[in-house]
């Protein structure tokens, strides 16, 4: 087994027990806080796959801004912080056939994919490559975003100001 | 080339990887933050007009040396009703937060830990940890200024990491690499060819950017003091309202680590404003390396520099702390909010209009 190999599955590992841990927790500023791991092990998947831009973006946006404002609204909001969360099991039979054909569409996904198997090699940075190809192909869809978020954000401040 | 030489000496590139990328803890936060905070204390005595720590060692040159050994002895009190687990992760994650973003620094044209495209906007990305961590920290403790500490200090650099982007997406515009060895090595020989004397090309466009460039120096380094909790933008740590923010309730080495991580911090914003503006770890005046013809003295001679320009930064940092007064909560959000993001953002689109012409 490869030294990469090891740091994979080290940052897989992470990923999955933090995110079971957020799932799992009584406690919902617990959960926020392994929310952070989960983020972070992605971001060294990401790393490893060579997604330069894709990985240091994922930190900044969801560490940076969603898990911050995340934490924030949890913290603000009153007496959150002692509710006991209910984490038990109810509609066992429809919630087993959901997870079930869910489960079985990832792994169809997973087996039948034409994955693009490539040698390990030294990975170049893609920030130049992607810039290009949103400037280029898809500047309609990127700057189409763009406006989508600005309505998002005249929304929340049109709602805020009432 | 440190790197290389590890990876030669090992035959491994991940136990290379790991050497290189402890070297600056071990040989350069560790004791810049020992000096660091004696140069605090000195400079705040000699601003108030006394003398400061005098007693240990030679005018007092060993008062920190004698204040670690006292940390280390000190019990670590954990109060009953602290979250244990996020209390005793919280130091951890502030302190690997600021130590991450040294992993992009160009300390010298021989050593970075990880020569990155990304440099810079992996600096803003880790930084987002320290936020988490302090957000953390405060909670943890289960006081209500601690809380309040981590809640302003979160807001704060939440708010004031706006401007700061802009400016450095000016610098990449400008510059045209996010990689911060490569605009270390732009900015090269006598120092009219740094980015805030507008840059190494000689046309009537550096001559245009000068005003601008200072403009965008101003705004960085206001937003960066408010980025690492320094007067006169402290109020998470606020003393005569707050205790001390959001380590009230720490104590012996984990109030260490705080400490650790806030003087490694001040350095590490130093040291991203020196290399977006001021060359970096480039010699004002040309090399006395190249001269005598010795090529090991010329990085010695970055590292003086890069030392320099880093600490000189910081010296600015205390001067100010010691010269403003604190801003309040509603004028800390106004300067950042109304003043300095659209300044920032005229700036960027002056900035490019020129860089185009």
């Amino acid at each position: 087994m490869n030294i990469y190999d090891l740091i994979f599955y080290l940052f897989a590992a992470l990923t999955l027990i933090s995110a079971f841990f957020v799932v799992t927790n009584k406690n919902i500023v617990h959960s926020a806080f392994y929310l952070l791991f989960t983020f972070f092990g992605v971001a060294g998947i990401y790393v490893l796959l060579g997604a330069d831009f894709v990985a240091i973006v994922q930190l900044i946006v969801y560490v940076g801004g969603i898990l911050i404002l995340l934490l924030f609204g949890v913290m603000l909001t009153n007496k959150i912080t002692n509710v006991e969360i209910k984490t038990g099991t109810i509609n066992i039979f429809s919630a087993t056939v959901g997870v079930g054909l869910f489960a079985g569409v990832l792994l169809a996904a997973v087996l039948y994919a034409p994955w693009k198997v490539s040698v390990l090699q030294e990975p170049v940075s893609t920030t130049g490559i992607l810039g290009n190809l949103l400037m280029n192909e898809y500047v309609l869809v990127f700057e189409l975003l763009g406006i989508i978020l600005l309505i998002a954000l005249i929304g929340a401040a049109s709602i805020a100001r009432r | 080339m440190i790197y290389e030489f590890f990876n030669n000496l090992f035959g491994s590139e991940i136990i290379a990887g790991f050497i290189a990328a402890s070297l600056p803890l071990l040989i350069f936060i560790l004791p810049f933050a020992l000096i660091a905070v004696l140069l605090e204390r000195k400079v705040a005595g000699h601003m108030q007009d006394r003398l400061g720590p005098m007693r240990v060692g030679y005018h007092g040159i060993l008062q920190t040396v004698a204040d670690i050994i006292k940390l280390l002895q000190k019990e670590d009190i954990i109060a009953r009703d602290n979250d244990k687990l996020l209390f005793n992760i919280a130091p951890i994650l502030v302190f690997a937060g600021s130590y991450a973003a040294f992993a992009a620094i160009p300390f010298t044209s021989a050593y970075i830990g990880a020569n990155i495209d990304l440099g810079i906007f992996y600096i803003i990305a880790v930084t987002g940890l320290v936020v988490a961590g302090i957000l953390m920290a405060g909670w943890a403790s289960n006081n209500k200024y601690s809380l309040l500490g981590a809640m302003r200090s979160a807001a704060q650099i939440v708010s004031y990491e706006i401007p700061t982007i802009l400016v450095v997406l000016t610098l990449v515009m400008f510059t045209g690499t996010t990689n911060l060895m490569t605009l270390s090595e732009n900015q090269t020989a006598l120092f009219w060819n740094w980015n805030i004397f507008g840059g190494p090309e000689l046309s009537l466009a550096k001559f245009l950017l000068i005003p601008f460039m200072i403009i965008a120096f101003l705004i960085i380094y206001i937003s960066t003091l408010a980025e690492v909790n320094r007067t006169p933008f402290d109020i998470p740590e606020a003393e005569s309202e707050l205790v001390s923010g959001y380590h009230t309730e720490y104590s012996g080495m984990k109030f260490a680590m705080f400490f650790l991580a806030e003087y490694a911090n001040m350095f590490a914003v130093s040291a991203i404003v020196s290399a977006l503006f001021f060359g970096g770890y480039h010699s004002p005046f040309g090399y006395l390396g190249n001269t005598l013809d010795i090529q090991w003295l010329i990085p010695v001679e970055q590292f003086f520099w890069f030392t320099f320009k880093g600490v000189f930064f910081v010296f600015v940092q205390m001067w100010l702390r010691w010269t403003l007064p604190r801003l309040r909560v509603d004028q800390l959000m106004t300067a950042s909010w109304k003043y300095l993001i659209p300044i920032a953002f005229v700036n960027l689109l002056i900035v490019g209009i020129i860089t185009l012409i």
